[in-house]
């Protein structure tokens, strides 16, 4: 979502990432917010610019912002850093939030399961090394 | 005459027509009361919205609460055509 027309984002696919994106378009509705007054409400409208600034949210499907970052505009996102995100909180979902994930979590590693007995012993089971990919 | 300037996200100013123009904007200190925006919170229900988008070749409206049910990623950009 930006502050351009859904006009402009058509000659945007078709100048640009139809380039980069290698069939089917792009995956995802590319939507328009005008006089950024989406942005504005999720906080993420810069007035002196006049544009929405690099925000992305993680919304669960009962519709709560699990997630937010923030970036100004000369900084692209990580994917792999967001989807590890989203994979986690769907864990946690999927656990009916008995399951923790800790630092440094990705699919595959171990998870916490908060509880009387693990409190003062998390150091049993999570290395500051896990922390890290 | 057209005053070329560093590639970025620059918006027009201007003033009446025979006027000096105000100062750019990063030229000023901000304004000292400035409207207070709230950003939202985790935890807390998405604000719902209804957007025009650019779709699979086509133009249609797209509103947030028609995807309850799913996980979302609501991302917000700068403008298309730039750079990062």
């Amino acid at each position: 979502m930006s502050t351009d027309s859904m006009f402009v984002h058509k000659m945007w696919v078709d100048h640009e990432l139809s380039k980069m994106v290698s069939s089917g378009g792009v995956p995802f509705p590319m939507l328009s917010d005008g006089g950024g007054r989406v942005g504005s409400v999720y906080g993420v409208y810069d007035q002196d610019g006049g544009v929405d600034v690099r925000g992305r949210f993680i919304i669960d499907p009962d519709g709560v912002i699990q997630g937010f970052e923030v970036l100004t505009p000369p900084v692209g996102r990580n994917v792999s850093e967001t989807l590890r995100q989203l994979q986690a909180f769907q864990v946690v979902r999927g656990s009916a939030g008995a399951q923790a994930t800790p630092s440094g979590w990705r699919p595959g590693k171990a998870v916490l399961t908060p509880g009387p007995d693990l409190v003062g012993n998390v150091w049993k089971e999570w290395k500051v090394g896990m922390a890290f990919d | 005459m057209p005053k070329e300037q560093k590639v970025g996200c620059a918006r027009p100013t201007g003033s009446v027509v025979g006027e000096d123009a105000p100062p750019q904007p990063d030229q000023v200190a901000p304004a000292a009361v400035k409207e207070v925006r709230s950003m939202v919170q985790v935890g807390k229900k998405a604000p719902d919205f209804v957007a025009p988008c650019y779709y699979q070749g086509k133009f249609a409206s797209v509103q947030l609460s028609e995807y309850l049910g799913k996980w979302v990623l609501l991302c917000f950009y700068p403008g298309d055509f730039t750079f990062a």
